[in-house]
């Protein structure tokens, strides 16, 4: 029974709930009983809240016992990036300066969570600060990949989308600012989306680059993205940057997959040097793929995106530098050295010395040299300026197709320490997905198969204009659909028991 | 562009409140330098004219009526203070003896 109940897809496991088939305490108890078998090896969870999840999905029981009418995942367990605020549950961001903080207030997005009766089973492991490819950045070690435990589950919510793969959660939330909800999704054979710029809130998100975070969802399914970013998005008067629209119809498209007669852009700066030989390859097929399903195939030119990775390294340290000042040691999390003889001056600079990891450090220091007096014009004014050519890149590219594909990442996962002392190896792993972030629009990530060299899963992405998001989940289950029927299953079958 | 020394990377510790270990400085002075080296590109756009981009979205203060609603209780504010006192942040000196 638990091993059913742990494979089953969130829409399954709430028209179950809702049909009375089955309990959300049984659906929670199932995943509670998964992570306490396996997590120990994965390491996807920092913070596991049963009691938590138990009392919410006692909850979900009672309304359904009463007749009330459920939500469209009502009672289906989540793992939760530690980036989002919970009240009363700890909230590290993967960081010691948070070690222990316990937040008084919910994210928007964890009180919508909530609102809608998904139960939340604990908080996942992540880059320190969102700021990573590889989840090895976390200050409470790194977190394995479920396909190969010695590889990384990408970055920086490698936890999230382990937690999908190992099956410790059908549902998860990341936080994609260069790539961090796609390229863990594409090394981990799961599905992650970031949805348009704004589309939801980042209040209560602990902020790294203000310009470029933005929280999404992650499952094993597109129409389970789909029924989760519904739940997650719109509009939110506490976050300015929050857009006042409705949210796209992203599950009806999720439930209509189609990519007949649509234009489909190939880009063509993402190939060619540094790209897997076995992701080209599956990358190729999808191709193929798409043009069988019924769509036309166009390649499109984005000369900016070669400047992509080199304005991100500058737009995005600049803007964490900033955010992090707040990072004091005066108001919340671990405070150094205050032994009643040193200055504020001296304890803020001993507490983020023993705070943060080396590579905040190393974006601070990178943030503070860009934006300093002298060099802002030739690195952050520059940078901003490759922002407008990127998207101006995309205005152009989307007057000729509907949407853009590319491969989401360049390699498949690599093996854990393998690039920790090289941070230009570490940056490339966001080469396909930074553009996006730039640029503000929607993109997603979907399994197109294992690289035949190392057996692994790739990366299908698919991108598409600022609010157009429905646009991903219609290509996005189209493929899925197709791909299954080729495969026989879902990828994630394929992969080994833990 | 410049190289980045290892007095530079002290002196950016110093301005980022990060209080460096001398291998420290050793270690970031070479990968600082060798990412600088390589984001650097993005100069080769300085001369044109092209107008900055600072945010995907037009930002405009969002305002809200000025109506007294409840807040968060002086307790749960300061539950995550590393050092509390008199319903207040207890912060370390930040004026000298002089």
């Amino acid at each position: 029974m638990t091993t059913e109940l742990i494979k089953l897809t969130a829409a399954e496991i709430a028209e179950k709930i809702a049909a009375g088939e089955v309990t959300a305490v049984e659906v929670t108890e199932a995943h509670l009983a998964r992570i306490e078998a396996v997590d120990e090896k994965v390491h996807a969870f920092l913070h596991v809240d049963r009691e938590g999840a138990l009392k919410q999905a006692r909850a979900v029981d009672e309304k359904r016992a009463r007749g009330e009418k459920l939500g469209p995942l009502a009672g289906v367990p989540l793992a939760l990036k530690d980036i989002f605020t919970t009240e009363g549950i700890p909230t590290t961001v993967g960081s010691k300066i948070l070690e222990g903080w316990i937040p008084p207030y919910d994210a928007t997005l964890t009180k919508r969570l909530k609102d809608a009766d998904v139960v939340i089973l604990g908080k996942t492991n992540m880059d320190e600060f969102a700021m990573g490819s590889s989840t090895e950045n976390s200050a409470y070690g790194p977190t394995g990949n479920p396909w190969d435990l010695t590889k990384i589950p990408g970055g920086s919510g490698g936890g999230s989308s382990a937690a999908l793969a190992a099956y410790e959660a059908p549902l998860a939330i990341g936080t994609d600012t260069g790539g961090s909800i796609r390229q863990p999704a594409a090394v981990t054979g799961t599905v992650g989306v970031k949805p348009t710029y704004g589309a939801v809130s980042r209040y209560g998100m602990v902020a790294f680059s203000s310009s470029l975070d933005q929280g999404g969802p992650c499952a094993r399914t597109v129409l389970d993205a789909a029924l989760l970013h519904e739940v997650i998005a719109g509009h939110d008067p506490l976050d300015s940057t929050s857009i006042d629209a409705p949210v796209p119809p992203v599950v009806e498209a999720a439930r209509n997959g189609s990519v007949a007669g649509m234009r489909v852009g190939v880009v063509k700066q993402f190939r060619g040097e540094g790209y897997q030989a076995g992701v080209l390859q599956r990358f190729d097929e999808s191709v193929e793929l798409l043009r069988e399903l019924g769509a036309e195939i166009v390649e499109v030119d984005c000369p900016s995106f070669d400047l992509a990775l080199a304005a991100y390294y500058l737009i995005a340290p600049s803007e964490c530098s900033s955010n992090l000042a707040r990072f004091d040691g005066l108001r919340y999390g671990l405070r150094a050295g205050d032994d009643g003889t040193r200055s504020a001056e001296d304890v803020t600079a001993l507490t983020r010395e023993a705070g943060f990891g080396p590579e905040v450090k190393r974006r601070v220091m990178l943030g503070t040299y860009a934006l300093s007096s002298g060099y802002y014009d030739a690195y952050y004014g520059s940078a901003q300026k490759v922002r407008t050519l990127i998207t101006r890149d995309f205005e152009k590219a989307f007057e000729q197709v509907d949407v853009m594909v590319s491969p989401t990442t360049p390699t498949t996962a690599f093996a854990i320490g393998e690039r920790a002392d090289d941070p230009m190896a570490m940056y490339l792993a966001d080469l396909c997905t930074i553009p996006t972030n730039l640029a503000g629009n929607a993109a997603m990530s979907l399994p197109c198969g294992l690289a035949p060299e190392d057996g692994l899963p790739v990366g299908l992405q698919i991108i598409a204009p600022a609010m157009k998001d429905e646009r991903l989940y219609k290509v996005g289950a189209a493929v899925e659909a197709a791909f299954t029927a080729r495969w026989g299953h879902p990828l994630l079958e394929e992969a080994p028991a833990l | 562009m410049p190289g980045i020394t290892r007095e530079e990377v002290a002196h950016l510790a110093r301005l980022a409140r990060l209080e460096l270990k001398g291998e420290e400085l050793d270690h970031f002075a070479t990968q600082l330098d060798d990412i600088i080296g390589a984001v650097a590109r993005v100069s080769e756009v300085a001369d044109q004219d092209v107008p900055p981009t600072s945010h995907p979205l037009p930002l405009t203060n969002v305002m809200r009526p000025d109506e007294v609603r409840p807040s968060l209780s002086p307790e749960a504010a300061l539950s995550g203070a590393p050092a509390q006192e008199q319903q207040r942040f207890k912060v370390p000196q930040i004026l000298g003896e002089e």
